[in-house]
């Protein structure tokens, strides 16, 4: 039996569509409405909901919480004030992903630790000697985000206090409609947008307060393809889609170092010891072999693909996550593992892994794709990510 | 005297602005004038009531180039269009027919009506997908000219007569029809719901002073399935913000590739001398000078008032005054303090979300057409109306509403001219025929701003407020457009350019006429 969220006596009703997608052993909407073009575009155009109360969740407590978490993630959560979140991978002794996610402190002795698979007992492992107390809180934490330019003129509508305060990154506690939330600023949709976090016995009045206030600046409940397209414009790489979490990995292949994933940047070679630090060291001085990048098909070279074949391009409104190689110079070079067609920017974009010297902005690429049961290959090249990123994401 | 400008743009009008950015972006200095206090032309936002943002004309997005919006990163500088969903018929007998995007939705919904016709629309889909894929390449160029021998132009023409070649026989024969048939006619061939065929044909008459059953209506019935064929997949969608943020975006990417935007900076004339444009004259008394002088105005506005007929050859003259305007569209904004409530489906619903359609039967459109074709204007008016505040919440204070009524006919040259107490007659027409459908329109109304065609002449300065630049009939399209042998965005004065939607491929918010004309000027000074 798959577990249904705490909105889902909300969810339920409003999904249309009866398309619903399995999520760490819960149910959450695939799309509400019979396509999810509406929802994505309430994302980047007015604010979607969404449901992501499966993320795994850990309350890390102690006298040593902060000590602790910056022993086991590779950013600096020592570092983290109270009210504060970042985003941060984690690795073997190898340096090699197991998976990323969220840290937030929620005071002097208190974190939040989110992610996309279980690891408690990773975690509780490399406890040893840290005072600290690990606690899944998964299912007693309902979580929702808020996403979207409308965002933050519904919360402001709902709550007891002003949100333009709350930066980037940033967390607060507060009452919305009454109910008491953790609210941070974060998000997997590259946008202005919010995370809800709340006793799962408070969901349903929460959604119901949301849904009230927000329905003047069209609140749109959204489900994980929306959430998907956005994802990928964003830029955002997801566990089991564009990698595999070195603890699942069967062979060397599989798995990937934080640089190869274009996390570099959430690598703290300046702290003193945290697992994994000794081989990221090293890969830092001889550089990764590969490289996580943003790929942009050449819509001309896309188009007249399907001219020859004596049809129209077809684009993929949703998004695909299967593993489609890159060439360059003839010589497959890497694979592209999520695509999509944007909407907004009227783009063919993938994210992929490509050897490191194929992976400058600007590289001359081909990506195969398929027309009419024969594989071709389009044009493509190398583009910053995020693919879209708007002022008002900070701002 | 070194020109401080490469080109000269008159005119902020979106493919004024989609010129300049092109030809920036290329390395020219660009200038463009702009008489209004604001860009845009036909494709501007405004608060005309506090609070409340009308697009206060044109009001959806059509087919704007994807290339554009990928060329000049659009996005970055905030265009978003957002997709409309579905068109609702609401019916004088308290049903109503919706067309939605949703396949079986829609088949569920024509099926209700007739269930021939819910199967003759994927066909008939069908068939206009591969005709429009036939046409589309028609939009993407600048036109051959057919009446030229050099081989270039020849080389061009025969590309496109072998893509028509590439056409079934039953294709080839169905675009023949479409090019000379009313839209009326066509559709009767295929449906039998009149409330569809009124609908799908009510396309073919916008902005153009002609009824559903007059001839050559057909044609623009294409353009409906032209947007699939760029991975936009609708002919139609909504700006956030309204029209006048996909002109912002435009200007923003055009001042980001360096190009100056003055407003409030009349055109009186351009300065022509041996037959070249050297500059142009604002209305203030200042001259500017460049090499080239790019007109966003339309061609009667650049040939016959600001370059003057006495710089051009005579037939040259004759041909412009001969294009055709009539202008026979007018606009009703309205404020709204709620949703209206249509008789047809009560409460609020996704149909508030898509257009909706006061074209109940082709009759119907055809008596509106009729009291126009006197000089009169439509007492029961054909509209196509939306509420941009359901589509964008931002467009109204919360919980408030804007409603944009497309509304025709009302000809420009009406029986005994517009004046202020005829216009506010006709948004009394226009009203009056809505509450019929929404009961509770008259109750909810804040404010109504009205746009007659006099009015979009006076304010936007189109030649007798034809929306697109002169009617879009098939005499007047391609390499016709405006005058045949100058469609390639050439006057007979050397270095003055077009680049309206006077020009080919016309007019509407898609700015291939300003990217095209950009191109050739480029070509032309390479
Ligand atoms: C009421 C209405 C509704 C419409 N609805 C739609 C719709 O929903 N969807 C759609 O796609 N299309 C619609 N259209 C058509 C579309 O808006 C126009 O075809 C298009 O915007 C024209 O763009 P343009 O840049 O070619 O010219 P314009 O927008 O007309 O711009 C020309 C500019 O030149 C300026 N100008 C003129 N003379 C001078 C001078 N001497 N000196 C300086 N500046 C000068 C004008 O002020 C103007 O800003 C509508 C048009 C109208 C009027």
């Amino acid at each position: 039996m798959l577990t249904p969220t705490p909105f889902h006596p909300r969810t339920a009703p409003l999904c249309r569509s009866h398309a619903w997608r399995r999520w760490a052993g819960c149910v959450v909407a695939s799309a509400y409405e019979l396509s999810h073009e509406r929802e994505y575009h309430a994302v980047r155009g007015a604010a979607a909901l969404f449901d992501v109360s499966p993320l795994y969740k850990y309350r890390v407590h102690g006298r040593d919480a902060a000590r602790f978490l910056d022993h086991v993630v590779t950013h600096d959560a020592g570092r983290l004030a109270a009210g504060r979140v970042l985003y941060t991978p984690w690795c073997d002794a190898r340096g090699k992903v197991i998976d990323d996610g969220t840290v937030a402190r929620l005071d002097e002795a208190t974190f939040r630790l989110t992610s996309a698979e279980p690891n408690l007992r990773w975690l509780q492992d490399n406890a040893a000697g840290f005072e600290v107390a690990i606690e899944d809180v998964s299912a007693a934490t309902a979580a929702l985000a808020l996403q979207g330019p409308n965002a933050r003129a519904i919360l402001q509508r709902l709550g007891d206090r002003d949100f333009e305060g709350l930066r980037y990154f940033g967390l607060t506690a507060a009452r919305l409609g009454g109910v008491p939330v953790t609210i941070s600023r974060t998000g997997y949709t590259g946008d202005l947008g919010y995370e809800l976090w709340l006793a799962a016995d408070d969901a349903l009045p929460l959604w119901d307060a949301l849904i009230e206030a927000g329905t003047p600046y069209g609140i749109t409940p959204a489900g994980i393809l929306a959430l998907d397209v956005a994802r990928i414009e964003a830029g955002l790489m997801l566990l089991d889609v564009d990698y595999v979490s070195a603890g699942r990995a069967l062979i060397e292949n599989q798995t990937s170092s934080p640089y190869e994933l274009d996390l570099g940047w959430a690598v703290k070679l300046d702290k003193p010891a945290f697992v994994g630090r000794r081989a990221l060291a090293a890969e830092a001085v001889r550089g990764p072999q590969w490289r996580f990048a943003g790929i942009q098909v050449e819509w001309d070279s896309f188009e007249r693909l399907f001219a020859a074949a004596g049809l129209a391009p077809r684009v993929p409104l949703a998004a695909w996550r299967t593993s489609v190689p890159l060439y360059a110079g003839g010589e497959q070079v890497g694979y592209a593992t999520s695509g999509v067609w944007s909407p907004l920017l009227k783009q063919y974009i993938a994210l992929a892994h490509l050897q490191s010297r194929w992976a400058a902005v600007g590289t001359a690429l081909e990506m195969e794709v398929t027309v009419e049961h024969r594989r071709q290959r389009a044009a493509a090249r190398v583009v910053k990510k995020p693919f879209f990123d708007p002022e008002r994401k900070r701002a | 005297m070194a020109n401080a400008y490469d080109a000269i743009v008159i005119g902020g009008g979106h493919n004024g602005l989609v010129a300049a950015a092109y030809l920036a972006r290329a390395g020219r200095r660009v200038v463009v004038l702009e008489r209004r206090e604001r860009v845009g032309g036909a494709a501007a936002s405004e608060e005309v009531f506090p609070g409340f943002t009308f697009s206060v004309f044109s009001y959806v997005v059509s087919l704007l180039r994807p290339e554009i919006i990928r060329d000049l990163e659009l996005p970055r500088h905030g265009l978003h269009v957002l997709p409309l969903e579905s068109t609702l018929t609401p019916l004088p007998n308290g049903d109503y027919l919706a067309q939605w995007n949703d396949h079986d939705q829609n088949r569920r919904e024509l099926a209700r009506h007739s269930l021939r016709d819910a199967e003759a629309y994927d066909e008939f889909g069908r068939l206009m997908h591969l005709m429009s894929r036939a046409v589309k390449p028609f939009l993407g160029m600048a036109p051959p000219d057919p009446g030229s021998l050099a081989p270039r132009e020849l080389a061009a023409l025969g590309r496109l007569g072998r893509q028509l070649r590439g056409l079934g026989r039953e294709q080839f024969h169905a675009l023949h029809r479409l090019a000379t048939m009313s839209a009326a006619d066509y559709l009767d061939e295929w449906f039998e719901t009149e409330a569809l065929k009124a609908t799908k044909s009510a396309s073919g008459i916008i902005g153009t002073l002609a009824g559903p059953r007059s001839p050559g209506t057909a044609y623009v019935l294409l353009h409906h399935y032209m947007g699939e064929l760029d991975g936009v997949f609708r002919a139609w969608g909504f700006a956030k913000g309204g029209n006048g943020s996909v002109s912002a975006a435009i200007a923003g990417a055009a001042r980001a590739a360096g190009v100056e935007i003055r407003t409030q900076a009349q055109v009186a004339n351009v300065i022509v001398g041996n037959g070249r444009a050297t500059g142009v004259a604002l209305a203030s008394g200042e001259e500017l000078r460049a090499p080239r002088v790019v007109s966003n105005a339309d061609p009667r506005r650049t040939f016959l008032e600001l370059v003057g007929e006495r710089h051009l050859p005579a037939d040259f003259v004759q041909a412009i005054r001969a294009f055709r305007f009539r202008g026979a569209s007018a606009k009703v904004n309205l404020a709204l303090d709620a949703l209206p409530d249509f008789a047809c489906l009560p409460g609020a619903g996704p149909h508030l979300r898509g257009a909706i359609s006061i074209s109940p039967s082709v009759d119907y459109l055809e008596r509106a057409y009729d009291q126009a074709k006197y000089g009169e204007f439509s007492r029961r008016p054909y509209m196509d109306i939306v509420l941009p505040s359901m589509i964008d919440p931002g467009m109204a204070p919360p919980g408030k509403h804007v409603m944009s009524i497309f509304a025709q006919y009302a000809p420009y040259h009406l029986n005994g001219g517009w004046t202020d107490a005829r216009r506010e007659a006709f948004g009394d027409a226009v009203i009056d025929t809505l509450a019929e459908y929404a009961p509770n329109l008259k109750s909810i109304l804040l404010h109504r701003q009205v746009v007659t065609p006099a009015d979009i002449e006076r304010v936007v300065g189109i030649s007798e407020g034809n929306i697109f630049h002169g009617e879009l009939s098939l005499q007047q399209m391609f390499f016709l457009r405006p005058v045949p042998a100058w469609a390639k965005y050439r006057t007979p004065i050397a270095g003055l350019w077009q680049c309206g939607s006077g020009t080919h491929p016309g007019g509407g918010v898609m700015g291939a006429p300003g990217r095209l004309a950009a191109l050739e000027i480029l070509k032309e000074s390479r």
